[in-house]
């Protein structure tokens, strides 16, 4: 039991990420695929941001009377990883855009040459 | 003084250079200074070579901030050589780009097209000289968001959908790595590359090392296309424009076989990946079905650039093929046939891309007769087909020639048997296309009536291509002595801990 309560933060990562994952698999729309993919990506955000708390820490700010603190790093790493997403997000939008100009559709069944899909 | 910062140059300098691409405006002034700055990159990278060879390892601390605090971009002979070799295929592409994106990419795009371009070679360049594993992959991410952009820039439609596909699985790719990295730091906490080796050997294995090295391993896999996680390579290469497959062809796989080497020799170290964990076996046989699989695809396509696209799988096949034999010999022999790979795979996607240029198709039909009417192209073509195969006095001889070395020197018998008969297969595949260019008769129509040879800015590069393939097949002392050195600077840094200079 306490496999699963000590660890609950890696539990959300874990269900985040499949979801994300699956919905990337599975999903027919090429924007909910983009959806999917930005779960997914998203749960590592949350691996990083809760590998960084220190059990009874406080912010990283200097101030009397704390000794503890978390660590700062994983959470600026992480926001450069949060622009490289958005980035991503919007690539991939963008050319969503484009392919329902080109092929009328954004439905992986509507295209007509199966060559095309995804 | 300014000597110092020489080693940040290949990064900074594209990178500043990308934007005023789009702020010129005019596309001959972008090309002029995209192409200018590639090839000053590309002596930069030279000259860092030859430094490396001569002390061994390179550092710079960036910003002043020292290492393990701040990023350090570190070069050895390994990075730089494949440095060298990005930069220089860089150049030589953005000179054929100029005549070959006219018909294949829309006029108003062309800026666009330089500023992605240099995008992508900062982001490799970045990956190839950085020494923090985080940053490692922001770089990876940068060069793969310009690369997504350069697939969509051809005019045929199909290249979206191959954009969008490569983007989805770059992204689930690149995602892993970062799992993996933090996995990593939860481990160690620390990014630098050495201290990571340190700590590593120290901890000796825990269950989230292992499960950093398998997702950084799968990461690394889906971008350098290794088999089964192709699947976005054949189509990305075949809808894009020719200058582009060119250009990811011959340097984005090949940086990230060398973001593999970099994790497994230098970070986890090659006695703990192949030893404790039996990467080597996976590896090894995920290369074979590579090289056997890709081959026979490849001989079925009647696209021409979809079978170098899937000759490109398989060649990558024995490139990891070459790094699973966990020797130095074997890391020496897949460095040799990244290097060499890069000069016949940009040779031939040159080719295809000047016969696109003037028949405006690149079905094998298309090559009928080409023999005769644009014979310079074809010979180009004939030399770098040859170098894919293996003949003697190619470069390609000189790569399998030491693989098939380091498989006898561990007594695999049947791993170099099968090194030959996948040269075989490339026979064939290759061949078809040959036969039709100089044995079959032309289709007689009013198009085809005058077509010639290619214009002679897509000649020179092209042929500057080819006869380095002949070059390095003849003389083997420069670029056998690079990965000579990088491969015992790897292995000798595996074995004592990551700690040299």
């Amino acid at each position: 039991m306490s496999f699963i309560v000590d660890y609950y933060n890696y539990w959300v990562v874990v269900f985040l990420m499949m979801v994300g994952f699956y919905t990337v698999i599975v999903a027919n729309n090429l924007v909910k695929k983009i959806v999917g993919l930005n779960i997914f990506q998203t749960s590592v955000f949350i691996l990083y941001i809760s590998m960084g708390k220190v059990s009874g820490g406080s912010a990283p700010i200097v101030a009397e009377g704390i000794t503890i603190y978390s660590n700062p790093l994983p959470h600026v790493l992480i926001l450069t990883a949060i622009v490289v997403g958005v980035a991503t997000t919007a690539v991939g939008l963008a050319l969503v855009v484009r392919i329902k100009r080109a092929y009328g559709t954004v439905e992986e069944n509507e295209f007509k040459d199966k060559d095309d899909l995804i | 003084m300014f000597g110092q910062h020489f080693l940040i140059l290949p990064i900074v300098l594209p990178l500043i250079a990308a934007p005023l691409c789009i702020l010129l405006g005019h596309r001959q002034l972008a090309w002029l200074l995209a192409t200018l700055v590639s090839g000053l990159s590309f002596v930069i990278s030279i000259s860092l070579l030859l430094a490396a060879l001569d002390q061994g390892v390179l550092s710079y601390a960036v910003g002043g901030w020292e290492a393990p605090w701040g990023i350090e971009v570190r070069l050895d002979v390994a990075s730089a050589m494949v440095l060298s070799v990005v930069t220089g295929i860089s150049t030589l592409v953005l000179i054929y780009a100029k005549a070959s994106i006219e018909t294949e990419i829309d006029t108003s795009q062309h800026t666009l097209f330089y500023t992605a371009h240099l995008l992508c070679l900062t982001g490799l360049s970045g990956i190839l000289s950085t020494g923090d594993a985080f940053n490692l992959f922001v770089f990876l991410e940068i060069s793969s968001l310009a690369t997504y952009t350069l697939v969509s820039l051809a005019s045929d439609k199909r290249s979206l959908t191959a954009a969008f596909r490569y983007l989805v699985m770059g992204t689930i790719g690149a995602t892993f790595i970062l799992i993996g990295v933090g996995m990593m730091y939860m481990q160690t906490g620390t990014l630098n590359m050495l201290d990571l080796a340190d700590r590593i050997a120290a901890i000796g294995g825990s269950r989230t090392l292992n499960t950093g090295l398998a997702f950084i391993l799968v990461g690394v896999s889906v971008k350098l296309a290794l088999f089964p996680l192709h699947m976005w390579l054949p189509p990305a290469y075949t809808h894009s424009p020719s200058a582009v497959s060119a250009f990811l062809a011959s340097t984005a796989t090949k940086v990230a076989v060398y973001v593999m080497v970099r994790f497994i020799f230098t970070i986890y170290g090659a006695e703990y990946v192949f030893h404790t964990m039996g990467m080597d076996l996976i590896l090894l046989v995920l290369a074979i079905v590579a090289i056997f699989k890709c081959s026979f695809m490849a001989m079925a396509q009647s696209n021409v650039k979809t079978v170098l696209a899937y000759s490109s799988v398989a060649q990558i096949g024995y490139m990891i093929l070459g790094i699973s034999l966990a020797s130095a010999a074997g890391l020496m022999a897949g460095l040799l046939h990244v290097f060499n790979h890069a000069l016949m795979k940009g040779a031939l996607f040159m080719a295809v891309g000047a016969v696109l240029y003037r028949t405006g198709s690149v079905d094998i039909k298309a090559f009928r007769g080409l023999g005769k009417k644009m014979p310079l192209t074809m010979a180009a073509f004939v030399i770098a087909g040859m170098s894919i195969v293996g003949v003697p006095l190619t470069a390609g001889f000189v790569s399998k020639w030491y693989l098939v070395t380091a498989a006898l020197e561990q007594q695999h018998w049947l791993i170099a048997f099968l090194i030959l008969l996948g040269s075989l297969l490339a026979v064939i595949y290759i061949f078809r296309i040959i036969e039709a260019a100089y044995l079959k008769k032309p289709i007689e129509s009013a198009a085809n009536k005058d077509i010639k040879e290619a214009p002679l800015l897509m000649l020179v590069p092209m042929w500057i291509l080819a006869l380095a393939n002949i070059y390095f097949g003849l003389d083997t002392s420069l670029s056998v002595a690079a990965a000579q050195s990088a491969s015992d600077w790897l292995a000798l840094s595996t074995l004592s801990e990551g700690g040299v200079q």
